[in-house]
């Protein structure tokens, strides 16, 4: 499981880890019982002299509801995965809960920018605070990100939060996590983006509202622009 | 003796001697002797085409195995010095993780897989003497050789080799100024599109010939599994791949002449290409899957000395995995930017591609049921097939499941999982084959002893590579990284001994290789006795050709008196019946 080393440090990577937990369970289900079956098969069957091998042609339907039977299950199964696997998926990238705050983030080879909007809460104020290679997020917010690339294709990528995103130049790509727990998380660039790609990381900076305000107002720019 | 026929008809299966080609109408009897060009590059006869594909294959998955070994032992000990290699860069890491990949798809399990056992056993399968084009074949080859020299060649380029990913993601694919490696992106781009052309033209001469040069008697549900199954891959890339070539144009040109098809700063799209390469890449992945899995059921079938069960239901889940393949593309960019609603389509039709494959391989299990199995080398690498590519398989649902490939993506566990099925479709399948039509090929047999202690070590050292990796993946790992030092919920211990035990894992699997070429080049200078036709008592019509088989395969063309998989019949003595063995009381 993902846990072992990661935190699940937003709102929705239990959601995503659950959904991980449950395919693992019945495909691994699945996949153990299948292969007893193979390995069985093959070391109960193995040739013996004088013994004929039985001649099926699978067309008996006593012989073929073995197959069909679980082929069934596999149905049934496959519309368990999908109904958790669509939830997931519209509850993280579908849906765009109302926002706190908004960042911008922009790629390019081989560091990111961030856009923090400021006291406002807007971007493209005076107030903003852009940085390099490091975002603030308050714990508890629902933060938008409005996404783009200055070259070639990135994908903005938070483990702990289980969030990826390609972020592709010429477009914005809106987004959203709730960050939950306070600390400092890895932002990996997993698109490959030429010769700098395995050094593209950057930190996400998780903060307590006060935390948050003092770093702001340490790093506002300067009020007479 | 018929005089020389027009290349381009179909050679009459009933008709001896016939011979779809000018100058091949003389071989029965005596060779004329042929200058090595003659023989080994301009060759018509579909086995030498078929040696010649699988050959150079080989030679191709050497060179796409090195780039592995050197990419590999710089993730074990990163920035140390690499045996054989030297010190690697960054830039150059992403050269070999690129050619690594499109070596190994596009120059080793095409040309094994559909290629070359698609020109050895279709006609010896379907009994007739040749191809029925046999010079487009010919053309075929000799396209395939030039795109591995081009692709070989854009190494030795100013910038080196193309350094985009196999998937070649415009704008770092599009524009040197990014890849900074111009020439070698452009010859990149040129080796793949010839090497399509290539495939399309063997793939016109396999449907064709299956359909219409089969032996009389031989209606479409008597042929083996593995015909179908070429003929079905040959489909699926011809309808796939013109999305491709296109593609593959237009990024030609953006890298060249300054057009802007993936460029969005003059209202191109890079998420164009994707939609394009996936078209074709995910579908390509059933292209290699299928010969693979036709040769594990026929080899199956003759070392449990069973039917394939139900073998025509089987072959309907291979059109419908078919069909369904062609809806399935865009898993691969769920989160690559497009709307994100999309994505639930996807995952629906991917969810659904996984029924009929569990059903084939539930019917390839139940194949097993009752036989009477004998673990030869050729069944003990059929049997791994289906073994190992179910981990590929089920692993593929974690992917498919949107919202769990939100975290999946692009980590190792994709890698895990698509060897799971690549190497199981090209090295287990291109290992099957071999040991399997060996005596065919070369009328001698391979060590038995020597081919299981190969097998043992290979199978080790695969899963020792990609089981680790299935757990760096699940903790983060993402993929074409050359050090993960520089990631800090990346460097750690653990997840750096994992790296080196898969490293150590590829190092033995590839050691294992030299007992196959030991007892490879063994056998062919000893001196043996011809083990006859028929060495492993099969049914199909290429076993009742001669070791190896003539210019012309059969002394007398064979007629088909039923299906392939008649074994172990309960009213007869013998555990199997030849399809051209005629029936009892006839008068042939």
């Amino acid at each position: 499981m993902p846990t072992t080393f990661l935190p699940q440090a937003s709102s929705y990577a239990g959601d995503i880890d659950f959904l991980i937990g449950l395919v693992a369970v019945i495909v691994m289900g699945w996949f153990f019982a299948a292969q007893a079956l193979f390995f069985g098969f093959i070391i109960k069957f193995r040739a013996k002299p004088g013994k004929k091998a039985m001649y099926i042609d699978g067309l008996n339907p006593l012989h073929k509801r073995w197959v069909s039977y679980p082929h069934y299950a596999v149905l049934i199964f496959d519309v368990i995965i999908l109904v958790f696997a669509l939830k997931v998926w519209t509850h993280v990238k579908i849906e765009l809960p109302p926002a706190n705050d908004t960042v911008g983030v922009v790629a390019q080879r081989w560091s990111w920018t961030f856009v923090h909007s400021g006291a406002d809460g807007k971007l493209d104020t005076d107030d903003d605070v852009k940085t390099a290679d490091e975002l603030h997020v308050k714990v508890g917010d629902v933060v938008h990100f409005e996404g783009s690339s200055r070259d070639v294709l990135h994908s903005f990528s938070i483990p702990a939060f289980r969030l990826k995103q390609d972020l592709i130049p010429g477009r914005i790509t809106t987004g959203w996590f709730k960050a939950e727990q306070t600390g400092t998380f890895d932002i990996q660039c997993v698109e490959i983006c030429g010769i700098g790609h395995g050094m593209m990381v950057a930190r996400v900076v998780v903060e307590t509202p006060e935390q948050h305000t003092a770093w702001l107002a340490t790093n506002a720019p300067a009020a007479a622009h | 003796m018929s005089n020389a026929a027009p290349t381009a008809t179909a050679p009459h299966a009933h008709e001896p001697g016939h011979a779809p080609d000018g100058h091949s109408h003389d071989h029965h009897d005596h060779h004329a002797p042929q200058s090595f060009f003659q023989k080994y590059l301009f060759s018509t006869d579909h086995k030498m085409i078929a040696q010649q594909y699988m050959w150079t294959g080989v030679a191709m998955a050497l060179i796409g195995g090195f780039l592995a070994y050197a990419f590999r032992m710089q993730l074990a000990f990163p920035d140390k010095w690499i045996p054989g290699y030297g010190y690697m860069s960054s830039l150059e890491y992403n050269t070999a993780v690129t050619n690594h990949g499109t070596i190994m798809i596009f120059w080793f399990a095409m040309p094994v897989l559909i290629a070359a056992f698609g020109n050895l056993l279709i006609p010896l399968m379907i009994g007739c003497d040749d191809m029925v084009f046999p010079r487009i074949n010919r053309l075929s080859y000799q396209i395939f050789l030039l795109s591995a020299i081009i692709l070989i060649s854009s190494f030795f380029v100013k910038g080196g080799g193309f350094n985009g990913a196999w998937t070649a993601y415009p704008p770092l694919s599009a524009n040197a100024e990014y890849n900074m490696a111009g020439t070698g992106s452009t010859l990149w781009v040129l080796a793949v599109a010839l090497e399509f052309v290539a495939f399309l033209l063997g793939g016109i001469n396999f449907i064709t010939t299956a359909m219409s040069a089969r032996a009389p008697g031989m209606r479409l549900w008597d042929m083996p599994l593995v015909v179908w199954m070429i003929v079905i891959a040959s489909i699926l890339f011809m309808a796939s791949v013109g999305p491709l070539i296109a593609g593959a144009v237009m990024l030609l040109f953006d890298q060249n002449f300054g057009t802007f098809f993936f460029n969005p700063e003059r209202g191109g799209d890079p998420v164009l290409w994707q939609h394009l390469f996936w078209f074709f890449g995910h579908p390509e992945v059933y292209v290699v899957l299928l010969p693979a899995m036709g040769m594990s059921g026929d080899i199956i079938a003759v070392f449990s000395r069973k039917k394939i069960f139900a073998y025509k239901t089987l072959l309907y889940t291979v059109f419908a995995t078919g069909i369904i393949s062609f809806f399935v593309w865009a898993h691969h960019q769920f989160i690559a930017g497009i709307d994100p609603r999309m994505a639930n389509i996807f995952t629906v039709t991917t969810l659904i591609i996984s029924v009929p494959i569990a059903e084939m391989c539930f019917l390839f299990i139940a194949t097993l049921y009752g036989g009477s199995i004998r673990l030869t080398v050729p069944m003990l690498w059929a049997l791994s097939f289906v073994a190992e590519f179910l981990l590929g398989g089920v692993t593929g649902i974690f992917l498919g499941a949107s919202g769990a490939d939100i975290y999946f993506h692009d980590t190792y566990f994709v890698i895990a999982h698509f060897h799971y099925t690549f190497v199981p479709i090209a090295v287990i399948g291109f290992f099957m084959g071999f040991t399997f039509w060996f005596p065919k090929m070369y009328g001698k047999m391979l060590n038995e002893t020597l081919g299981k202690i190969h097998f043992w070590i290979t199978i080790l050292g695969f899963n020792m590579i990609f089981i680790p990796l299935f757990f760096t993946g699940m903790w983060g790992d993402h993929r074409r990284i050359y050090n993960y030092s520089h990631f800090p919920e990346l460097h750690r211990v653990a997840l750096q001994d994992l790296r080196i035990v898969a490293t150590v894992g590829l190092l033995i699997m590839i050691s294992a290789q030299a007992i196959f070429l030991f007892n490879v080049i063994k056998t062919f200078r000893a001196k043996q006795e011809n083990p006859g036709p028929n060495p492993w008592h099969s049914n199909t019509l290429d076993w009742s050709a001669p070791s190896p088989p003539p210019h012309g395969n059969f002394a007398e063309l064979p007629t088909v008196f039923r299906g392939p998989y008649e074994y172990s019949h309960p009213e007869r003595e013998s555990d199997f019946w030849p399809q051209n063995e005629p029936p009892p009381g006839s008068s042939t």
